[in-house]
């Protein structure tokens, strides 16, 4: 069980943690942000180099510093090491740089955007990045494919984290998208138009950090924060039947996966959960879903909107009582 | 002149035939080898002190001895033949020419490896030396090099071609194997090092062409006696690849602490600069190293005379040194505009980028722009502490040194001639019409 | 989008796919992608069209869209038809310093096309690629598998009216007569 101290803080955590996890245990003060890691998808990050880190000291065995920053998902904690995330400087400033590459080419088109108000990028913008942009240049533009009814994909919006790809790999049983071309002009494509329709395909609307791939569905119904979330599950053959209801008014306008603190899927749900149970009476309802304070959706009213008294939707009845 | 190690026997004719090759020596290392341990080699080419030719340096009997042999998995040696370093063209002429001295030189070092499948990575460009190559292995099977039980020795291998499809990225080791595995060219995210976790996730070396070339000589030789040849830690005979404005382009075989003056204007190598002019600047080290002025690259910082090896190049650090990296000797002459140059190396990375982590992705493609624009007359003196900028957030941020690549050449060109960078933003017009380089075709018709 | 006309190995091409994929280990066939859409480029007239890869995707025991991965990552995978005859300039570093911009204006005016073009003729197309290892022959092109090194105007006439004359199949990187087991 290896001790590891970031920022300060130390952990003893299990064998193969990686620091971002280590960090994660530790609390969100030290917690670097990640795009393009996702804790249930193997082999995931490494990518968006958002999540680098300072190693100071490698080891008790290697107590030299590693030269130079370091991807935080992807790299193990030792006995003995220090790492430097919030405390150094240099990092603050690189993870700038990195968040200024990332928005070279967005197209910033939040207001039309259904990921605006649940966006890892505007969050991230937000936190880590600078106050202007440099990019003087006019951003990248793609050529629309369909990828069938129920994903809508905005390639400019992409930050190539992979992570729709690895869900295709991993919970689909054939992958028809991938990353085509390279380098600049890399996209997620299925170069010929195909649908992607699969069981399991519409956890990659989940996963996605920004609006590139969104639920069609969805698409211009509302604005996430005029929304409701609330938890409910079914009985699945499929999959787990947990997930997040998005209510306007009494209308399920969108089902989701649960998230957790850090934004990740507790549990990849199916698509007939998905995209076809979209009626109160298909679903058991457990109540308000919990919503970080920090998050758009629990800002102004809505803060009111969640306590069980005012919540209109205790009166409907769970499935099995009726 | 130095010695010949590798080149000794490259204007026999014939010598890419098996029998003419061994009429001149060939194979004679090999079974040499084979009357040492596998570990006995490897001690032998620690002690020859040979550092990796691809360009890092790294000495290859320390890479050897990094490989797992205790899982007890498959171990696979990879020689990376995907040279494609601007300015580096030393490897594509050893296989063309002798293809038989890296397959002897892949057959000892895979038996030191206790390799029994081997492969050849070669650019998809080079597909008329991959067809060589497959002739000469075809060759070597034949006469009991390569197969089942090679000499009676009881050692396995087989020892194949692989060919790439046009892509830089795929020089760096991982990717490479990624590509080998039949993948897109993206490097991989490391540790684990191949060494523990490499082709198909089992233990594998990758070495350069050259450097396994070089395990034949060191072989017959001995490790000691090769690393008499040279200077300091750097130790035996390089292949450089002569290019730009100089009077004899071409390969030579160079001792390691021959002094740079006298390999540019030695008759014996580069002859000198053409027609007569002053040398401008060098990227010694093919296109990926800083570049350095010509006061910089032919004397150190404190007026020693700068040598061809790993330390004297890089003395100074990157303040007012360079690498020896592949050898990649680019010469350019007063008539060079530096801001052009670093435009076209960096469309080459930016070309080259594989896209995978975002400070590359992104920062190769942005800074190719701002040079663009500065080209274009429509810079501004920001642009230049913007380029400066750019470079710093992609140097040591990527998965891959293929971003350092790319900030390098930006980081030294506008460290050493940042006065032009300024002069042509200011006045654009000075330069629209000047031939930015040595009008070699213009002259070459002249004659 | 246009396809293949000929979407089918030769006997000879297919017999030496199947020894390519012969080579890696049990399982790890997929590592012969690259070799062989070489040769499927050669075999399909100088490009792959996605009716082209999904053929090799077949071929391969594999999915379409690891072909198209692989295929769009490479530079010497043309997904778009090219004339018989492909000029591949290099424009990196070193050539461009002896004067690779002068070469390709000068076939650009010579053939009357752009970079990426390709003559109304169904000949020539021209492309721009990067060092391709010949820095000492500066400025270089290549035509399939063949090194043309030291150019001047002239010699790229020559060599010009040289495949102008002679050429009648396309000319691939993977040279036809190479295709054999």
């Amino acid at each position: 069980m290896p001790k590891v101290t970031i920022d300060g803080k130390t952990i003893e955590v299990p064998q193969g943690t990686t620091i971002l996890q280590a960090a994660r245990m530790i609390g969100e003060e030290v917690t670097p942000p990640a795009m393009c890691y996702y804790t249930s998808l193997k082999t995931s990050g490494g990518y968006c180099r958002t999540c680098i880190v300072k190693v100071s000291k490698m080891s008790e065995a290697n107590p030299n510093p590693i030269p130079k920053p370091v991807a935080s998902c992807r790299t193990n904690c030792e006995e003995g090491m220090e790492v430097m995330n919030y405390t150094s400087p240099e990092i603050i400033e690189a993870r700038k740089g990195v968040v200024e590459f990332l928005l070279a080419n967005h197209p910033l088109d939040c207001p039309i955007c259904d990921q605006a108000g649940e966006c890892h990028l505007q969050d991230l913008s937000y936190e880590h990045g600078s106050d202007d942009t440099r990019y003087e240049f006019e951003r990248r533009k793609f050529k629309k494919i369909d990828l069938g009814p129920f994903i809508q994909l905005h390639m400019t919006r992409c930050i190539l984290c992979y992570r729709c790809v690895k869900v295709a790999d991993q919970l689909t049983d054939h992958r028809v998208h991938g990353v085509l071309n390279r380098g600049e002009v890399s996209e997620i494509s299925t170069y010929i138009t195909t649908a992607i329709d699969n069981d399991f395909s519409g956890n990659m609307i989940d996963v996605c950090p920004v609006g590139a791939l969104t639920d069609k569905t969805f698409r211009f119904k509302s604005r996430v924060w005029f929304t409701n979330p609330v938890s409910a599950h079914r009985d699945c053959e499929k999959c787990c039947g947990k997930v997040t209801l998005w209510y306007k008014g009494d209308d399920v306008l969108r089902v989701t996966a649960r998230k957790d603190k850090w934004g990740e899927a507790e549990e990849f749900i199916c698509n007939d959960c998905r995209f076809e149970k979209k009626q109160t009476l298909d679903w058991t309802i457990e109540g308000p879903a919990k919503i970080s304070r920090h998050s758009v959706i629990s800002a102004n009213h809505y803060e009111k909107m969640v306590e069980p008294s005012l919540f209109k939707l205790n009166d409907i009845k769970p499935f099995e009582d009726q | 002149m130095s010695k010949k190690l590798l080149t000794e026997h490259f204007g026999v004719q014939g010598i890419d035939q098996l029998p003419v090759y061994k009429q001149h020596g060939g194979y004679s290392a090999l079974e040499k080898a084979f009357k040492k341990t596998p570990d006995e080699i490897v001690q032998e080419v620690i002690a020859s002190g040979l550092r990796g030719r691809g360009g890092a340096g790294f000495p290859t009997g320390k890479k050897w001895s990094f490989i797992d042999k205790k899982s007890g998995k498959p171990r696979y040696l990879v020689c990376n033949a995907d040279e494609s370093e601007p300015g580096t063209f030393k490897d594509r002429y050893l296989m063309e020419v002798n293809p038989h001295l890296l397959i002897e030189g892949m057959i000892i070092s895979s038996f030191a490896l206790g390799a029994n499948l081997s492969f050849i990575y070669i650019r998809g460009e080079l597909l008329y030396v991959y067809h060589i190559l497959e002739k000469a292995i075809a060759e070597a099977y034949e006469a009991g090099y390569l197969g089942k039980n090679i000499l009676g020795t009881g050692y396995d291998l087989e020892l194949y071609c692989h060919t790439g499809g046009g892509a830089y990225i795929c020089g760096e080791e991982t990717a490479l194997i990624e590509s080998l595995e039949g993948k897109r060219g993206n490097p991989r995210i490391k540790p684990p090092f191949p060494a523990i976790s490499g082709l198909y996730n089992n233990p594998t070396v990758v070495n350069n062409v050259e450097s396994i070339a070089t395990v034949v000589p060191i072989i017959n030789m001995g490790g000691e006696e090769y690393a008499k040849i040279g200077i300091g830690n750097s130790k035996g005979t390089k292949l450089i690849s002569a290019c730009g404005h100089i009077k004899k382009p071409g390969i030579y075989e160079i001792e390691l602490g021959l002094p740079v003056e006298e390999f540019i204007y030695s008759d014996s190598y580069c002859g000198g600069i053409r027609g007569g002019r002053k040398l401008k600047a060098v990227v010694a080290g093919g296109s990926s190293v800083p570049i350095l002025p010509a006061e910089l690259i032919l004397k150190t910082e404190k007026g020693e005379p700068r040598l061809m090896s790993y330390e004297s190049l890089a003395e100074g650090g990157f303040a007012s040194g360079t690498m020896l990296g592949s050898g990649g000797f680019i010469v350019m002459d007063e008539t060079t505009s530096i801001v052009k140059n670093l435009f076209n190396f960096t469309r080459f990375y930016h070309h080259e980028s594989c896209g995978q982590c975002s400070p590359c992705r992104e920062g190769t493609a942005w800074m190719e722009k701002i040079l663009h624009r500065i080209l274009h007359g429509h810079g501004t003196l920001k642009d230049v502490d913007l380029l400066w900028t750019l470079q710093k957030n992609i140097d040591g941020k990527t998965i891959c040194p293929l971003g350092d690549a790319a900030a390098w050449p930006v980081a030294s060109a506008i460290r050493h001639f940042r006065a032009e960078f300024e002069d042509f933003v200011e006045h654009p017009e000075k330069y629209q019409d000047v031939k930015h380089y040595f009008n070699q075709i213009e002259d070459k018709q002249l004659a | 989008m246009e396809d293949n006309k000929n979407i089918e190995f030769s006997a000879d091409a297919l017999a030496l796919a199947k020894k390519l994929m012969g080579r890696y280990p049990e399982g790890k066939h997929k590592s012969a992608i690259i070799p062989i859409l070489h040769l499927a480029q050669a075999e399909f007239g100088g490009w792959l069209s996605p009716k082209g890869m999904d053929y090799v995707a077949t071929l391969m025991n594999i999915q379409p869209i690891e072909v198209y991965e692989v295929a769009s990552f490479y530079s010497m995978f043309n997904l778009q038809p090219v004339g018989k005859c492909v000029i591949e300039v290099c424009r990196t570093g070193p050539c461009w310093l002896m004067g690779a911009e002068d070469i390709v204006n000068h076939i650009e005016s010579k053939l009357n096309i752009k970079v990426g073009e390709t003559t109304t003729d169904g000949m020539f197309t021209l492309k721009t690629v990067e060092c391709l290892a010949a820095c000492g022959g500066a400025p270089m092109m290549q035509v399939g598998q063949k090194y043309h090194e030291d150019l001047t105007f002239n010699k790229v006439d020559s060599i010009l009216e040289d495949y102008k004359k002679n050429t009648t199949e396309p000319i691939s990187h993977w040279a036809k007569d190479k295709i054999k087991a």
